[in-house]
Formats: structure tokens, sequence, C-alpha cells
């Protein structure tokens, strides 16, 4: 996705300026392009880890910093006895309860308020007055008022997931260009027609991006969530493993977060790549 | 109050204004079925929301509207949809059957058949101005509202697209109202040129030239300097 601004397009000037090129050709030089492209980008994390395992084995990081190879064998035992994934369970199905909660509530105020002037009046300045409001300082309202079980944990994240998702539903559907509406409306569309082929795919880019900030709350907001009072649930995993000194499981749990994060935000394009297919256009005919 | 005609336009006291600003003045117009009129002006004179006023898009316009049932308008900026299809773009709004196959026969007359399935993004400016052309022509209007169509493209693709137009209308025969600022644009187009300035209508100049009109034809100059000089632009500086 990254487009190296200063560079121009790969391939088109050298093959405008000289002569015509077989498109065959052209096609295994743009592959062995790309194959070069990703050994390069590999290489760079290559690099660290190698220096990583050096310093370790060399004993340059100090006792409390495991090398990647004993993270992996960390990783192989817990996955092995079966606790990572019965705590990732745990913990996915929080975070989907809560995205399940958050984003509903999020899309459904964004409708409101976008698409309703009543909404807006009655939605918006509310919902902006509480988002100023950092909501992980409401977890020791949440354990009072929840309890210390899954409830608070749940509400936690659908708070946090509520905002992101809103405001770009909101802005997403405030943003859409006017002379669309107007000329759709001269061709004979109606109300409902309005929104569901124009307003909602226009505003569709924007509330992807919203989906995709929320998501990256909800990962937050379960670290956040798991840290105290919980029995299961990989932020579990990491207290045990702090509790004992097991960097090596520490880690192992931080690698899982990241593959998470990495994990849902591979979704979220995949889903652009689809829903957003007309923006391609832009790019490649 | 807007009556709905079966034949032309007939407007009777059309006056719209913003906050104190009269922009259209008691404006009686008629245009006949079939006939294509052009609407000159200075920029800021109300061509375009005469023309709005007549497509039907401000309601707070007041006056005597007598329009036919099927209008469309097409505007300076193409304004396809993006996320949908060339074809379903032209179809926007039209119910019924064989969607596809109507769109498709619209396409074919302005000679993009071929791109039915293509994205609006992938249209050069020309291209798109067409799909636009075509999604008036699918709903075979009694009334077709030009609003500038040509103002955003290149001189070249500018004077094929006019073709396109004289072509389509001598097919179809809808009345049009073409709003431009373009006088050879109007004197190519149109059978009455009309000009407005301060809110009212001040002149009408019948062109009577056969067509296809040439741009050296000594009537034509005769009449592009009278046009001229009713926009104000004077004689020595063209």
């Amino acid at each position: 996705m990254s487009v190296d601004v200063l560079d121009p397009p790969a391939g088109a000037p050298a093959s405008a300026a000289g002569p015509p090129v077989p498109a065959a050709r052209r096609r295994a030089a743009a592959r062995s392009r790309s194959l070069a492209r990703t050994a390069r980008r590999l290489s760079g994390l290559v690099i660290v880890l190698a220096a990583w395992q050096a310093g370790a084995s060399a004993g340059l990081l100090g006792s409390t910093t495991p090398s990647p190879a004993q993270v992996v064998a960390a990783a192989g035992r817990l996955v092995e006895s079966g606790e990572l994934a019965a705590n990732l369970g745990v913990s996915l199905l929080r975070v989907l309860k809560g995205l399940a909660i958050g984003l509903s509530a999020g899309l459904v105020l964004g409708l409101a308020a976008g698409l309703a002037r009543l909404g807006e009046d009655l939605v918006d300045a509310p919902v902006q007055a509480v988002r100023m409001l950092p909501h992980l300082a409401l977890v020791p309202l949440f354990i009072i008022w929840f309890g210390i079980g899954e409830t608070s944990k749940v509400s936690l994240i659908a708070v946090g997931v509520v905002f992101p998702l809103y405001i770009n539903v909101f802005h997403g559907i405030r943003g859409v260009d006017e002379r669309l509406v107007e000329s759709a409306r001269s061709c004979g569309v109606g109300r409902f027609g309005l929104i569901t082929k124009v307003v909602l795919p226009g505003a569709l880019p924007q509330i992807l991006v919203g989906l995709r900030q929320a998501l990256g709350v909800a990962w937050l907001s379960l670290v956040v969530a798991e840290q105290s009072a919980t029995s299961a649930g990989i932020g579990y995993l990491i207290n045990q493993a702090t509790q004992f000194m097991r960097t090596d499981e520490v880690f192992v749990v931080l690698v899982v977060y990241a593959l998470l994060g990495l994990a849902t935000d591979l979704l979220v394009r995949a889903v652009e790549r689809r829903a957003l297919a007309w923006r391609r256009g832009l790019v490649a005919r | 109050m807007t009556v709905t005609l079966h034949e032309g336009v007939r407007v009777r006291g059309l006056s719209r204004s913003f906050g104190d600003r009269t922009v259209l003045d008691r404006v009686d117009l008629d245009i006949a079925p079939g006939e294509f009129v052009a609407l000159l002006g200075a920029s800021g004179s109300g061509k375009s929301t005469l023309l709005r006023a007549l497509g039907g898009l401000d309601p707070q316009a007041g006056g005597d509207l007598g329009l036919p049932d099927r209008k469309a308008v097409v505007y300076q900026e193409h304004r396809l949809l993006p996320w949908a299809r060339v074809w379903k773009n032209v179809v926007l709004g039209v119910k019924g059957p064989d969607l596809k196959a109507r769109a498709v026969a619209a396409l074919t007359e302005v000679g993009l058949k071929d791109r039915a399935e293509a994205w609006p993004l992938t249209l050069s400016g020309g291209e798109s101005q067409r799909v636009a052309l075509a999604r008036a022509l699918v709903r075979t209007p009694q009334l077709l509202l030009l609003d500038e169509p040509f103002g955003a493209l290149d001189a070249l693709t500018r004077m094929k697209a006019q073709e396109l137009v004289a072509d389509l209308w001598a097919e179809h025969r809808p009345a049009v109202l073409l709003v431009t600022h373009d006088v050879e644009e109007a004197l190519l187009l149109a059978d009455r040129a009309l000009l407005l300035a301060d809110g009212r209508l001040a002149e009408e100049i019948t062109v009577d030239l056969p067509r296809p009109r040439a741009l050296d034809h000594p009537d034509f100059v005769a009449l592009r300097r009278r046009l001229l000089s009713g926009l104000g632009v004077e004689k020595e500086n063209r």
C-alpha cells in the first residue's frame, strides 16, 4: 500500500522512453521487482531479530530479556499446554461482545446524527461531551457498578469503540458531496434511495476508517480491562508471567497482542478492497 | 405554483432572491416543444438559478411554472456516483424492466457502449460528460436542462460534445434550455438566444441560420457581435 511519493511510478518512464517491451516480459519483470521488494522489506525485520538474538546470547541485554529463540520456545510450551488457546478464546469473546455492542451503538448514533437534523441536535452534543473523557478512566467506576466480572470488561470495550465509529459515521455522512445528492434527486431517486445509493456509499470510506480506529481502541481497552481482577484471558496470562518473572512468556503475550492488531487491520483492509473497489480506478485501470 | 404541462415550458413571474439580493425578478419564459433555447448572461446573473428552478431543484423559487413531466438535467460537472458502475449511473432513479438494456442503448447513442461496466473514475472528462448525457437521454425527457455542460472540457472535446448534443437533439427533439456563457456555443446550437441581465430577460435573439452552422458565416458574425455587446463586452476588444 505504501507508495514512494518521490519516485516515479515503477517502470512507467522507462517503458515510455525506450522501445516497447512485450507484455509478458513486462509482467515477469514486475513480478521479480515485487519479489525483490518483499525480500528487501523482510531483511529489515531479519536484521533486528538477528541483532536481538546476538545481543541476548552475548548477555548484553541483561538477565530479564529473553532471546527470540527463548520466546519461541515459551510460545511452543503455551500452545502445547493449551493455556494460550483457552485464554485467547476468553479474551476474543470479550472483545467480540464489546465490539458487537459498541459498534452497533456507534453506528446507530452516527446514522441518527448524520441523517437527521433532529438526531444531530439530540445526539451530537452529549456524545461530544462524553467523548472528551478518556474512557479508560472509567475502569474504577465500572468495577463499582458492574463488579469485577465480565460485565465491567465488556462494558469498557463497548464504551471505547462507540466514539471513533460515531464520529467517522457522522462526518462521513456530512462529507458526502451535496451536488451528488442533488443530481440523484433530480434523477428521481427517493429519500430511501438517496440514503442507500448515495449517502451511505459516499460515507463508507470514512466509516471504514472509523472501524479501523474502533478495532484499535478495542484491543487497547482489552489490555486495560484485563489488567486487574482477572482469572482468565491473555491479560491474566501476562499477569501470571510477571509474578513468576517469566519474561519469555510476557514477550509471547506481547507478540500475540501485536498479531491480533495486525490481523484485524488486515481484515478491515480486505473489506476495504472489496467494498471500495471503485476507488482502485484512481490507481490502476 | 408548479403545473404539469404535457409539452413545452411556460413560466410566468418567476422570482428568486437570496437575502436582499433579487436574482430573478418576475421572469417570463416560454419554450416550445422541441425548441432549443440558449440562456446567456454574465457570471452571477442568475442563469443557473433559473435552470435550477425549471428543474424543480429550488423549492423557494416563486412564480407560475408550467413544466413538462419528464425533465433531465446535465450539469457542468458530470456528477456521476463514483461507486456505481457507468450503466447503473445511467439508469439511476429509473424504474422498470430491462434497465441494463436501456442503459446500454443510451450509452450506445453517446458512443460509450463498451464502458457500461467501467467505474466512473476511470473515464476521461469528455467521457464522463457523455455518460451524463446518456443519463439524461434514458429518461426520454421532454425538457432537457443543460447547465454549462461543456464548461469544464478542453476546446477539442467541447467541440465534439457540442456536435453530439446537436445530433441527439435532432434525433429526439426535446425542448432544451442551455445555460452557457459561450456566445459561439449558443449560436451554434440554439434556435433562440436569451440574455439575462439584472434579473430580467433583457434581450431575445432569434438565430435563424441553417444547420450545421459555420462560425464564419456573415450572419453568424453579426449575431455574435450583437450578443457580445448585449453582454457588455466592447466590440473593439474581441
